[in-house]
């Protein structure tokens, strides 16, 4: 019996503590959330096809990019693959039966929700204006909207990161199934053990971070407003120390997912496994020593700012072994081109423009003249929506079959996938090109030169957009009843997770499975997955 | 905004814009190489990946097997990158530093931003609104604080920004390289009109500058101002010369070694001066009592603007 089949009723949901029905429960969560967080972008970029402020006024405006931030990284990015994929994933990758403390892994659940709902209400209440970032003093003294509310709900979704940092640790040190080393792990398990470190090191500071800003706002404590003798570049420095580890809580598993799917799709081992596992860990503890480079024209001084900048081209490192890595399994492989694998590729071109042109930000003397614009706007989209939602939309293709046990429409998958990719290229691109213009960030109204590049951009963002939509059709649609069915391992990929049914059982594995040869162990000379009739693309044809 | 200069910026879609600064000369050569070394990597990453899909796609007749350990390739890959960065981190920190050391001669004009709008002050007291008049081709040293929220102050066509904090002075330091008017923005979120604080400066012929500066309603200068909320606002009743309270004496102040009572010392700035204007107690002089009453509500950021400035050219007495 699948563990989809082990109790149909709204408790057995709501009460569960199996790993893969939380995760399921999380991935309902996260996309209400990005849908909503992508709809307060729409009526961004609509405004902006225009340069007066003629949609929104400029307090809707301000409430509208700061909702589209703290939705997106709070209640979509930074649960969406470990809270999702990871969940569902760690304990079949190790072979595993549910995680370490299942029952917190469902108050994990209950947290992130408790939190989400309190953004939301205070979103119904009219919404904060601060940005995502929170800068004080104006968060704590000047802003007239609902900061403290956020806040509060930020500080309870980051339990639910923390208590998921926890279990995911924990699982991975002491659940592995006899046998399987450290270096037999697949990377995505690397991926989401650097992510919880840093769920569970970093989230606390952000907890008394939002703590402090909440006591400021009501009591004026004098922390952060020097009109309180406080110091409003302690919060940037305590707020970066959180958040610039959270770009990394957010691509790590991004790059787990893609190292997945680009071996399994070129039929190779993945090159240079070891340098991929230690390029982890290197981007997971350098990425705690960089925050300052968002702050080098804040008043920080020329010493830090130096440091912060070199460690920063030192962060790029891995991340570019990691990219030369991901292409060089491409070499002598058996290329197939299904959804998952558009999805895979594009991550890896849009995270190395996201990354290069962070190695622009990365240079002082351009950092000033760049930040705070476009094409700060810019570079970040390309690393979390280019990189991160394109490796999540890849995990979600490939794993589909085993969560759900059924298999999408792959045509219409992989239509979605190249919109996605083209409507996100017009949408982010033109604003590298506005941010070299110098156009502000945070703009509810803009001088008349910058229009031509936003109206490209706001039309890219409708193609984004209907990107997005598709595939919620074709999910739904392969899960109705006489749907294709997927068969245990459709892609014959390697891992764990494929050797037992799809949808699994609810304990996972009939008995505990013994760990592969090697990691990846694939062959580009012996493809199992062959198609007579066309040389690219395969048949996904069903294996029962 | 005169139509004029919007006709001037509004020629969209070149990369670089107006290069207007002595230093937006060294940003967009550096810029330019960094988008040369990144375009070559970006696109040889894309090609490759490209190369790569097309030969070894599945169906096609091409040698296929797998691949060993190459760790001289990887170990390659990773130092190369190394140096390279190292490089560019070496030309970008070279360049930024020089943002950080305006020339002596450099022309003060004083800034307070404030939710939404920019107030600036010449050394003549001359006064202005979200505008900036300055000289072609003379170094000019912004001295800025907020009364509020943290603001940016921003010229893209010169390349440069910093943030004005409340609290503290941040400085910036600019060469005009280019007559014409070019725009100012606030590039730190700072609340409702965030969009709208907005203005331009205007870089004028030095001969005509100085006659823009000299019209206008007459006025005492700034320093002159300073002296007088000096004498106003009692710092004179000890600070004086001739005074019997035992205080530091303030002759030339700014850019000397001060020596603390903890054993600290530190070159005296803009914003030790306002420190102890403000928090007498927070740096107090070595040989001296903590007496001194802190001033917070009495002196206006514009005062203490004055004060420093009186201070900066010593007493006019």
């Amino acid at each position: 019996m699948s563990y989809l089949e082990d109790g149909l009723t709204l408790r057995s949901w709501f009460f569960t503590t199996d790993h893969k029905r939380i995760a399921i429960l999380y991935a309902i969560a996260i996309t209400g959330f990005f849908f909503i967080g992508g709809a307060a972008a729409t009526l961004i970029r609509l405004e902006l096809a225009t340069p007066a402020g003629d949609l929104v006024s400029h307090d809707t405006y301000n409430r509208l990019f700061t909702a589209h931030g703290v939705i997106m990284v709070w209640l979509f990015l930074i649960p969406s693959i470990p809270s999702v994929l990871g969940n569902f994933l760690i304990p079949l990758m190790i072979g595993a039966r549910d995680l370490a403390f299942p029952r917190l892994n469902l108050l994990s659940w209950y947290l992130y929700i408790a939190g989400g709902l309190i953004i939301l209400a205070s979103l119904f209440l009219g919404g904060v204006d601060t940005g995502w970032t929170f800068y004080t003093p104006y968060s704590t003294m000047f802003s007239n909207s609902w900061v403290a509310v956020t806040l509060t709900g930020v500080f309870v979704t980051g339990f639910s990161s923390i208590l998921t940092g926890l279990n995911f640790i924990v699982t991975v040190h002491t659940l592995r199934t006899p046998g399987m080393g450290w270096f037999k792990l697949p990377l995505f398990v690397w991926a989401i053990y650097a992510t919880s470190v840093i769920l569970v090191l970093a989230t606390p500071v952000l907890a008394i971070t939002t703590l402090l800003v909440i006591a400021e706002r009501l009591w004026q404590i004098g922390v952060f407003d020097p009109a309180y003798g406080g110091d409003p570049l302690l919060f940037q420095h305590l707020f970066w120390f959180y958040s610039h580890p959270a770009v990394y809580i957010m691509v790590l598993p991004a790059m787990g997912v893609a190292s997945e799917i680009i071996p399994c799709f070129a039929r190779q081992r993945i090159f240079g496994y070891r340098f991929m596992a230690y390029a982890i860990l290197g981007i997971a503890s350098i990425g705690f020593l960089v925050w300052g480079h968002h702050m080098f024209v804040s008043g920080q001084s020329v010493a830090a700012s130096m440091v912060f900048s070199l460690l920063s081209f030192m962060v790029a490192i891995p991340s570019s072994i990691k990219v030369f890595n991901w292409t060089a399994t491409l070499y002598r492989g058996s290329i197939h081109f299904d959804a998952p694998m558009l999805y895979a590729l594009g991550f890896v071109g849009l995270f190395t423009v996201g990354g290069l042109t962070g190695l622009v930000l990365a240079s002082l003397s351009l950092d000033v003249h760049l930040t705070d614009t476009y094409f700060v706007v810019s570079h970040f989209h390309y690393i979390m929506v280019g990189g991160s939602v394109m490796a999540y939309f890849g995990g979600l293709h490939f794993w589909w079959p085993k969560i759900t046990g059924r298999m999408y429409a792959d045509t219409w998958a992989r239509i979605a996938a190249v919109l996605i990719f083209l409507g996100f290229n017009l949408t982010f691109f033109p604003q590298y090109l506005l941010g070299v213009q110098g156009m502000p960030r945070r703009y509810h109204t803009y001088p008349p030169e910058f229009q031509v590049l936003n109206l490209l951009s706001s039309s890219g963002a409708v193609v984004l957009a209907v990107g997005y939509l598709l595939p919620l059709f074709y999910f739904a649609w392969s899960l109705r009843p006489g749907g294709r069915i997927a068969g245990a391992n459709p892609f014959h990929a390697t891992g764990l997770e494929w050797t037992t049914p799809s949808p699994p059982p609810k304990d996972n594995f009939e008995q505990l499975p013994e760990p592969p040869q090697e990691v990846y162990g694939y062959d580009p000379a012996k493809d199992p997955r062959h198609d007579p009739a066309r040389g690219g693309a395969m048949a996904a044809e069903p294996v029962r | 905004m005169n139509g004029d200069a919007d006709a001037r910026l509004s020629s969209s879609f070149r990369l670089l814009e107006q290069s207007a600064s002595t230093i937006a000369q060294r940003t967009d050569l550096l810029f330019t190489a960094m988008l040369v070394l990144c375009g070559v990597m970006a696109l040889g990453v894309c090609l490759t990946i490209l190369v790569f899909a097309v030969r070894y796609r599945h169906g096609a007749k091409v040698e296929r097997g797998n691949i060993g350990r190459h760790l001289g390739l990887e170990i390659g890959w990773t130092l190369v990158p190394l140096v390279l960065f190292i490089g560019l981190f070496t030309w970008a920190a070279h360049d930024f530093t020089q943002l950080y050391r305006p020339p002596a001669n450099a022309l003060p004009v004083y800034v307070v931003a404030k939710q939404w709008m920019w107030k600036l002050q010449h050394r003549n007291g001359r006064r202005e609104i979200n505008e900036l008049h300055v000289p072609l081709g003379q170094p000019v040293r912004l001295v800025m604080t907020s009364q509020d929220a943290i603001h940016s102050f921003y010229v893209p066509a010169f390349r440069l920004k910093q943030d004005v904090v409340p609290g503290r002075y941040t400085g910036l330091w600019f060469t005009a390289t280019q007559l014409g008017e070019f725009r100012l923005f606030c590039a730190e979120y700072c609340g409702s009109e965030h969009s709208q604080m907005m203005g331009r400066i205007v870089v004028m012929q030095p001969a005509e500058y100085a006659r823009w500066l000299g019209s206008g309603a007459e006025q005492p200068s700034l320093a002159q101002y300073g002296f007088a909320r000096f004498r106003e606002l009692g710092c004179s009743g000890c600070h004086a010369a001739g005074s019997t309270v035992h205080a530091p004496s303030l002759r030339g102040l700014l850019g000397r070694t001060v020596h603390l009572q903890d054993g600290r010392s530190l070159v005296a700035d803009e914003n030790y001066v306002r420190d102890s204007i403000l928090l007498p107690r927070k740096d107090v002089v070595a040989g001296f009592e903590p007496v001194m009453p802190s001033f917070t509500g009495q002196a206006s950021e514009e005062d203490i603007q004055a004060l420093i400035a009186y201070l900066r050219e010593g007493a006019i007495e």
